[in-house]
């Protein structure tokens, strides 16, 4: 989707700046937003996938104003009553209807699966359609679903430097599809393909799946 | 002070405008989620222990330091840096597919995720508010050489930037170059040298070690 999420490029934010001494969380709040959305990631419901569109899909001017753990809390909001663990009821009042019939990951599995995390390479039985140094265009198009290929590579033309096998295809796992997976590659864009006179050398590199790419 | 100043304030600032309310928020999710059996409260103070004092940039920095000291273990690392990285026992989440691009005189590279904040947990941590706040997501891939300066990093004309923007699972490490002047520096004292930024692409590492400017 076009969201606000899809930033590359734009203009107006100001300077990139680091804040002194920064802690890895501002507060109880964000370490609970950060814990909370693992520990119900490791519920099995959703995926990561389906985890970011529930974060970009929000209306453009909220998503601009949120701070980066309150993206994660709505997200978690969102996805815990699309998927019906939590009803609207419960989320408004706090007070638990019942218990619930999914169960919580046990604290003794943390470790594994953070370990673990979830591997996206999968086989695929077609084989790739492209090789490094290869000419690609990225399609012209405007999904309104998840999406990884941002706005500003949309009809532009560059090389394929790698060729990484096959992942997990996101436009379709955020739908909820499983088993969809798709030859991935790193492309590399010229700056002057992108931006034309306003770039500055050099280039910009993209990890986009096959679907996304056609010969340029 | 301008309107984008204070937008762009209230990301790091410790005064989030909504902070009791988040704070309120949270508890109540919190709580609910473990009246209804979705959450094991130790397993939440796991997440938070694993990223505030076990996984961090000092993991990213000792994969560094071996490959500035042994080319073997170098040259593995460029060839197939999960493998590579997992030999630390630096591995899952947010790390399943690990790409290394290493900097020379001619090439720096930079890595953004443009879209969320995607970045290579296990051998960094989790990512600072900089990295995924708009105006580095924004202006990374278009002014590098801007995004650079403010963070005081000024590189000849004649070095070309590559972007690598995090679209998929794909996660990306840089490799920075060893200053001169440590060839008689053991990976220990190397290890202390390496900023995070530094792998990030934001910065270049520097011999002695650069002081951490104030943020204002």
């Amino acid at each position: 989707m076009n969201g606000a999420h899809d930033m590359g490029g734009m203009h107006g934010f100001g300077p990139v700046v680091q804040e002194k001494d920064e802690p890895w969380f501002h507060g109880e709040w964000e370490k609970k937003a950060f814990a909370l959305t693992l520990a119900c990631g490791g519920l099995g419901q959703w995926n990561i996938d389906i985890s970011r569109h529930a974060r970009e899909k929000q209306p453009p001017g909220r998503y601009l104003d949120n701070s980066y753990y309150e993206q994660w809390l709505h997200g978690l909001e969102v996805l815990l009553v699309e998927t019906g663990l939590v009803t609207e009821e419960e989320l408004k009042t706090g007070k638990a209807n019942g218990k619930s019939n999914v169960a919580a990951l046990p604290a003794d599995r943390v470790f594994k699966a953070l370990q673990q995390g979830s591997p996206y390479a999968r086989e695929v039985a077609h084989a790739p359609a492209f090789k490094p140094g290869d000419r690609v265009r990225v399609k012209s198009m405007n999904p309104p679903g998840h999406t990884r290929a941002p706005q500003y590579v949309r009809g532009h033309v560059g090389e394929i430097v790698m060729h990484h096998g096959a992942h997990v295809f996101a436009d379709a796992s955020a739908r909820g599809e499983h088993g969809v997976a798709h030859h991935i590659y790193n492309v590399a864009f010229t700056a002057e393909e992108l931006w034309g006179a306003d770039g500055q050398g050099g280039a910009v590199h993209l990890d986009l799946w096959e679907p996304y790419l056609e010969p340029a | 002070m301008s309107s984008h100043d204070h937008h762009h304030d209230h990301d790091h600032d410790h005064e989030h405008p909504r902070l009791s309310e988040l704070q309120l928020r949270v508890k109540a999710l919190e709580s609910l989620l473990i009246d209804k059996g979705l959450v094991d409260p130790a397993a939440l103070d796991i997440f938070i222990d694993t990223y505030e004092t076990k996984v961090g940039p000092r993991n990213g920095a000792q994969v560094v330091a071996k490959a500035w000291t042994d080319p073997a273990f170098k040259a593995q690392l460029l060839e197939d840096a999960s493998a590579a990285i997992k030999s630390f026992g630096f591995e899952g989440r947010q790390g399943e597919h690990m790409v290394v691009l290493e900097n020379t005189p001619r090439v720096h590279n930079m890595v953004v995720c443009t879209l969320c904040s995607c970045y290579p947990w296990p051998v960094l941590g989790l990512p600072p508010v900089w990295y995924k706040s708009a105006p580095y997501r924004a202006r990374a891939v278009n002014d590098p050489r801007g995004v650079l300066r403010d963070f005081g990093t000024e590189l000849p004309d004649d070095v070309e930037i590559k972007v690598w923007d995090s679209t998929a699972e794909l996660r990306y490490l840089v490799l920075p170059m060893r200053p001169a002047g440590t060839e008689h520096l053991g990976e220990d004292e190397l290890v202390d040298l390496i900023t995070r930024n530094s792998m990030i692409g934001t910065e270049v590492v520097t011999f002695p070690a650069k002081v951490p400017e104030a943020a204002e």
